[in-house]
């Protein structure tokens, strides 16, 4: 049977971790639950599902890549063009470091970026089910409920404060 | 101590998105000003292109001038922004709320500032393609990774495209605020894109959290070496009283110490036109003064081993250069308006609370050693480049023309100018943080007080 996705807003925190914990005791899975609100909360506030991720590996990523074109480039550039300057040898090392700690510390930002956009699933097309008051206050729990749990984890959330209970269309 | 005032989710938003809503009168006007201003320097930018930098000042021996003192000033003022808000995310410093976006942004605009000069100081910008890029133009040749000149704009676009990174990572939950209340007018599609379809799930939130520290992180050592890599620009060329070994730190710490004063100069001005009174406090300023009082000592430290380093070497070059700056004129009175403005006057009043709580009293005082660190750039730069020495025949002066004040004076309004357009689109102070700050407060009564309960963030 197919899912029913359903947003109930919350004008209190508690009410949501109440919320929470009775959709869970509903036989609702954590996955299948999210939360939306307008400022960040510590985290396991609500009892909610804490994906796993990746992003520590990103700049590590970013940084490699970053120091290989630095090297790239410093080392290609004298190789491409052998003119001794200065009395100083070709390939050397103390000038081509400075390029390549710069490179390799901008191949690790924006490595950092791109992991925080990639592990936040951003950006997305559409905003699905959602409402505008989350960024006034509001707290929303998103259930993406089997068809026939749908209605009790409705009546879940108003018994817990919801104020509305929003359907996806 | 700080006795935050409660505000809802709602208050802050109107308060802090008022600008992006309405348009006072004050920021037309301003814009209008600033811009004529920024015009007319690029109508003497254009002039100067047209007729070479024969319209400058420049001439032998001193080619930099104006704007080589300029560089080095905007990219000293940018330090401190990324800096302030780098240390502060990391310390996770309550404080840092209401100053960290403005801070951030005033360090992307300065480097933009930064990055015209050298364009500009070039005389044919169009042809620094040829000498940065490692793109084989023509003939075969690439560019000199081993030359200073390339270090430069290499980290100045690693600083500036950091920095920009950083400040949208942080900005992306309050576009989805101004999205959220833009719905059915023109300005809703910008703001869905830029938004990304944010919606502030715990994981968005707990990835910005860390981004928000790994980026700190990842900047401050950027931070360091864009200065120092500045300095070398000097520190690698043969000019006398530019290859002092303490260079490096002396001009990062004179970033710092420009750069806080910069910051403080935005915050009072902020918080006067954009009605802030809920979000800085004195308490914010006068945490930035006490920090301006060890950055400026500590700069003043170095500032003394330059010269001492002169002396103890006693090298004639060097002695000369000193002589010239202290007792020639104009130079000498030109070293004593620096080292008043940026030392004598502002740090001996920032000992007193009452001046580090005065939101006038710190305007003016920040103001003063800005006037004195433009000059320190000025004094290190041109009378090495004079030559005066024994056995030289060659020595000149350098007396600035009216097109490298106008281009100057162009720089000092482009800032101001940016910062009005930004705050036009998007919030000076992070809405989000300011939420997230409101959740904390507590206050807990002790004895006959009530004070603020200390609270852990993560």
């Amino acid at each position: 049977m197919a899912n029913r996705k359903l947003l109930g807003l919350f004008q209190e925190p508690q009410q949501v971790a109440d919320a929470m914990n009775e959709l869970k005791g509903s036989g609702i899975p954590a996955e299948d639950l999210d939360i939306y609100s307008g400022s960040p909360f510590p985290e396991g506030a609500f009892g909610e599902h804490e994906p796993h991720h990746r992003l520590y590996m990103f700049p590590l990523v970013g940084a490699l890549i970053g120091f290989s074109l630095g090297l790239l480039y410093t080392a290609g550039t004298q190789i491409a063009y052998p003119l001794v300057t200065g009395g100083k040898p070709l390939l050397s090392i103390p000038p081509m470091t400075i390029i390549m700690y710069e490179n390799t510390m901008l191949g690790a930002i924006i490595a950092t970026v791109l992991g925080v956009l990639f592990e936040s699933r951003l950006p997305k097309r559409s905003l699905g089910l959602y409402d505008e008051r989350i960024t006034e206050g509001y707290i929303g729990i998103v259930v993406d409920a089997p068809e026939e749990k749908a209605d009790e984890a409705e009546k879940l959330m108003k018994a817990a404060g919801a104020e509305e209970v929003k359907h996806e269309s | 101590m700080y006795y935050r005032r409660t505000l809802t989710d709602a208050q802050i938003n109107r308060e802090l998105l008022h600008v992006v809503f309405t348009t006072p009168m004050w920021w037309i006007v301003l814009v209008v000003s600033l811009g004529l201003v920024v015009a007319v320097a690029v109508a003497a930018v254009g002039y100067m292109f047209n007729q070479g930098l024969g319209v400058t000042g420049l001439r032998q021996p001193v080619f930099w001038g104006f704007f080589i003192t300029n560089f080095v000033f905007w990219v000293g003022i940018s330090h401190a922004g990324v800096m302030i808000s780098a240390i502060l995310r990391l310390s996770q410093a309550e404080w840092r709320r209401p100053m960290v976006r403005a801070a951030e942004i005033m360090t992307v605009f300065s480097l933009m500032a930064a990055l015209t000069m050298p364009l500009v100081h070039a005389g044919r910008a169009w042809r620094i393609f040829y000498w940065i890029f490692p793109y084989d133009w023509s003939r075969g040749i690439w560019p000199d990774t081993r030359s200073p000149l390339i270090w430069d704009p290499v980290a100045i676009f690693t600083y500036l495209i950091s920095s920009s990174l950083f400040v949208y990572t942080a900005l992306i939950p309050d576009l989805a605020v101004i999205r959220d209340r833009s719905k059915g007018t023109w300005r809703y599609p910008m703001y869905a894109i830029l938004s990304l379809g944010w919606h502030g799930s715990p994981h968005q939130w707990k990835l910005q959290g860390i981004a928000g520290i790994l980026l700190s992180a990842l900047i401050l050592p950027v931070f360091v070496s864009v200065h120092s890599i500045v300095s070398w620009d000097f520190g690698v060329s043969l000019v006398p009283s530019w290859h002092v070994t303490v260079f490096a730190p002396y001009f990062v710490i004179g970033a710092v110490h420009s750069g806080v004063s910069a910051v403080v100069t935005l915050m009072v001005i902020m918080r006067k036109l954009y009605h802030l009174e809920n979000y800085i406090w004195e308490e914010h300023i006068d945490a930035l003064a006490r920090l301006l009082i060890v950055v400026a000592t500590g700069w003043f430290f170095l500032f003394w081993l330059d010269f001492v380093f002169a002396l103890w070497t006693r090298e004639e070059q060097e002695m000369v250069v000193w002589n010239l700056r202290l007792f020639e004129a104009p130079w000498g009175w030109l070293f004593l308006t620096f080292f008043i403005t940026s030392y004598v006057i502002p740090v001996p009043l920032w000992l007193f609370k009452r001046v580090r709580r005065s939101f006038t009293w710190m305007l003016w005082t920040s103001l003063l050693v800005n006037v004195g660190m433009w000059l320190e750039r000025f004094l290190i730069i041109v009378p090495g480049l004079v030559r005066k020495g024994p056995l030289v025949f060659d020595y000149g002066s350098y007396r600035p023309s009216i097109i490298e004040i106008t281009i100057v004076v162009g720089t000092l309004a482009l800032v101001p100018f940016l910062l009005l357009l930004f705050s036009k689109f998007f919030p000076l102070i992070p809405l989000w943080e300011e939420k997230e700050g409101q959740k904390l407060i507590d206050h807990i009564q002790l004895g006959n007080v009530k004070v603020p309960a200390l609270v852990k963030e993560h």
